[in-house]
């Protein structure tokens, strides 16, 4: 395929492995904050290609693993509606609640579909007017301009029988509160490639300052990655902090105006609770007043308050903040594996325990 | 006393041929039935009847949808059971088929299905000489449901069994893998995309016979169906209790399914296959085995993609293009499109 | 996050008042939302993440990131680069 076979070059990539090596002088600590990025590093074995001396730390870049509770068991209480139809990407089929998952209430019967886009549950609540239509709208920066589009769209067409459960999360503030945290060892980031094709790297630049922390916008392929972090590892060996963009094929400084014009149409900024780390302010989008119709915690306000519990031995907000590895949990592997998940790290392909998990990580040691 | 299961639902992962599938055999099926026929628990039984090896496969059919491009729900409710009879070794030989009907189901589309078993049972060589109807109501089934068995005969020198298979042995597939999976997909609602993927049903026993007529110590076959070529090589290395190792670089992906597995997140490797199989033969035969498969419409693309080892046993790696390595587990449930 | 694959715009069209096309990607096809990506005509490649064009392939940018990639590869074979292995 097309630009990205060529960013899979095998040679070209050892010899990129062997650049960063030669400019490595120090230990760092550096972060890939996209779960997109924890996929290829881990199915790849990038990090294997790396000096002893850097070490990468996982991200909480998957939006999936950081869906609160609360609203994954409201999200299972709404599917389990006769009227139902729930739409949802396929990520969130198998992330567990207090006691279900999406697989187990189709199983009871409920009308759960996969969609590839968020306008085909708009076509579905079209075709299907005496149903409720509800689309599960999780997801960072990237799938906002889609989710908004959609909401508007439904609006446009008067679909009243349309509504979006919505627990969209934002990258700065993630990022700021892993700085911010007394754990943090992180030194330098691989900012998300494709939140920031959409937001721009702008947001960034006063987060460098701030913190002394450079940050390089990097791509998905396994030749992006090794690129962004060879021009990272350099800004930290010189002592510099600045914005550098390593994906420049597919990322502007302004990023994608008509999204992000969208995106302030439909959505506000909030507080949102991250799973494993807790509330972080104004790090989440809402839907704006004027699509109250449209808002699946007012269309269904009779499950404004469900309890929810977490497991106790789960430590996901820990793995999510890069302070302990999947294979340093007490349970991975054990009680806790993709197909019995505790806690959305390893329900997620995305999520760290699940990555190492799927490729094999903590077995390498004993194989 | 309260049963273990009494609170458990089937899910749709307990039949996508991946683990939970694999653990309702165990903890339900096997319990119940235990005998030495069916504990291999290959893709068919061998029985003795008379001083002659029966072979026996029964599989059920509910592809949805049921006409899909290059196939029906009839090609693969053909070729699938003479696929499972082939590589136990057997010459397939005589079918059943056991339709379950929805009501409402327009009959030009049964017999577009019918037309498709007949042309696939000529090609195959085997004939149905037996078979049942019934209708369900309206709702209670998805237009078509097929259930076909089949018996083959399994000739006295043949011995294809995982107990054959030793360290150094090559692994090799007949052809490109991915092509039914996405086939379905590429119709599925709400993922509906263009592309002139085929599915690859087809019958694989002439090609199994062509295999065996060059060589008798193929030590064990099987067709990757659902759950893809991940799946049947994580049941090999289990039930032989070897290791494997599969070499990314030589996997043959045709590039459209490459693009569909990137566009929906899936992988390949775990893809589900009509018209494949994977063959773990001594590595001093393998030559002349893939000459003879490279001489047969279902082998011509056939090749080597990996070995046999006496190391992680029980295992599956996979060395990548970019020369790191990963273990390659066996599918949870389904395997899901994803966004992230 | 995440998946975000790069296509060619093949065909454009409106559909519910939306501003829609046909992407390539690799020999399949899909429709795809170019309502962000209004500078995009057919021919142009477009990064595509849950059926929206999110933004422009900038094909000077690619074609400049792989041939400074691929210098580095040249410039380590040319200087005896060490044995990565």
């Amino acid at each position: 395929m097309k630009y990205i076979d060529e960013y899979r070059d095998a040679d070209l990539i050892k010899k990129q492995a062997e650049k960063i090596r030669s400019i490595t002088t120090k230990k760092w600590a550096i972060m890939e904050v996209c779960g997109g990025q924890t996929h290829t590093i881990v199915k790849t074995g990038i990090d294997q290609l790396l000096p002893e001396q850097i070490t990468l730390i996982h991200g909480p870049g998957c939006p999936v693993c950081v869906t609160p509770l609360e609203m994954i068991d409201k999200a299972l209480e709404i599917a389990s509606r006769p009227d139902v139809i729930f739409t949802s990407f396929g990520d969130m089929l198998r992330v567990p609640g207090s006691h279900k998952n999406l697989f187990s209430v189709k199983a009871d019967g409920g009308n759960i579909r996969i969609v590839y886009s968020p306008l085909d549950a708009v076509k579905l609540a079209q075709k299907n007017p005496d149903k409720k239509v509800v689309f599960f709208a999780v997801g960072f920066e990237t799938t906002a301009p889609a989710n908004a589009m959609a909401v508007w769209q439904a609006k446009q067409l008067g679909l009243n029988n349309f509504s979006m459960l919505v627990s969209h999360v934002l990258v700065p503030p993630a990022m700021e509160a892993v700085l911010d945290s007394p754990f943090n060892s992180v030194q330098g980031f691989i900012a998300a490639g494709h939140v920031c094709a959409v937001m721009g790297y702008e947001e960034y630049e006063p987060m460098a300052q701030k913190y002394k922390v450079p940050m390089v916008v990097t791509g998905f392929e396994p030749l992006d990655l090794l690129q962004g972090i060879y021009m990272l590892i350099k800004q930290l060996e010189e002592g510099r902090y600045e914005i550098e963009n390593q994906y420049s094929r597919a990322v502007t400084r302004e990023g994608n105006i008509p999204a992000r014009e969208t995106i302030n149409k439909v959505f506000e900024i909030g507080d949102r609770s991250w799973r494993g780390i807790g509330v972080i302010p104004k790090s989440g989008y809402r839907l704006k007043d004027e699509f109250a119709a449209h808002d699946a915690e007012i269309v269904f306000s009779e499950i404004s308050d469900i309890q929810s519990k977490e497991s106790e031995i789960c430590i996901s907000g820990l793995v999510l903040q890069g302070v302990k590895k999947p294979h340093e949990c007490a349970a991975f592997g054990k009680e806790c594996t993709p197909m019995t998940p505790l806690g959305a790290t390893m329900v997620s392909s995305e999520g760290a325990c699940a990555a190492y998990y799927n490729y094999g990580r903590y077995r390498q040691g004993t194989l | 006393m309260e049963q273990p299961n009494s609170n458990k639902k089937i899910i749709l992962g307990h039949g996508s041929g991946g683990k939970l599938s694999a653990e309702l055999i165990e903890s339900l099926f096997l319990p119940a039935f235990r005998n030495e026929f069916l504990s291999p628990l290959g893709d068919q039984a061998v029985v003795n009847i008379n001083g002659i090896r029966i072979a026996f496969t029964t599989d059920s059919y509910v592809v949805n949808p049921i006409f899909f491009p290059g196939g029906s729900i009839g090609d693969v409710a053909v070729n699938g059971t003479v696929n499972d009879l082939a590589v136990g070794g057997a010459r397939p030989l005589y079918i059943s088929a056991g339709l379950i009907l929805e009501e409402g189901m327009p009959v030009d589309e049964l017999e577009r299905i019918v037309s498709d078993m007949k042309r696939a049972c000529e090609y195959a060589g085997v004939q149905l000489v037996t078979g049942d109807t019934k209708v369900v109501e309206k709702g209670k089934g998805d237009k078509i449901f097929i259930n076909t068995s089949g018996i083959g005969v399994v000739d006295a020198d043949v011995d294809i069994s995982p107990q054959r298979v030793r360290p150094g042995d090559k692994i090799i597939v007949n052809g490109p893998i991915g092509e039914h999976g996405i086939a379905i997909m590429s119709i599925r609602e709400g993922l509906e995309f263009e592309t002139e993927i085929q599915s690859d049903t087809a019958p694989l026993n002439h090609l199994v016979r062509d295999m065996l007529n060059v060589s008798k110590n193929i030590r064990w076959m099987r067709d990757p169906t659902r759950g893809g070529l991940s799946s049947s090589c994580n049941e090999l290395a289990k039930s032989a209790q070897k290791g494997i190792i599969l070499h990314e670089s030589m996997i043959p992906v045709p590039e459209a399914v490459k693009a569909a597995c990137e566009i929906l997140g899936l992988d390949p490797l775990y893809v589900a296959n009509e018209g494949k199989l994977l063959a773990v033969v001594p590595a001093e035969e393998t030559d002349a085995i893939l000459e003879a498969m490279h001489k047969n419409p279902q082998g011509k693309d056939a090749r080597i993609i990996g070995e046999v080892v006496d190391d992680h046993h029980g295992f599956v790696l996979l060395k990548t293009t970019i020369g790191g390595s990963r273990v390659v587990d066996m599918l949870a449930g389904e395997q899901l499109p994803r966004i992230c | 996050m995440c998946l975000g694959i790069p296509g060619k715009i093949t065909e454009t069209f409106d559909e519910n008042g939306l501003k829609m096309g046909k992407v390539d990607f690799g020999g399949v096809v899909k429709t795809v939302c170019l309502e962000y990506i209004p500078e995009c005509k057919i021919g142009d490649y477009t990064v595509v993440h849950v059926g929206f064009g999110i933004s422009k392939l900038n094909e000077e940018e690619a074609m400049e990131t792989l041939s400074y990639l691929r210098q580095i590869g040249a410039l380590g074979e040319e200087l005896g680069g060490e044995d990565v292995e």
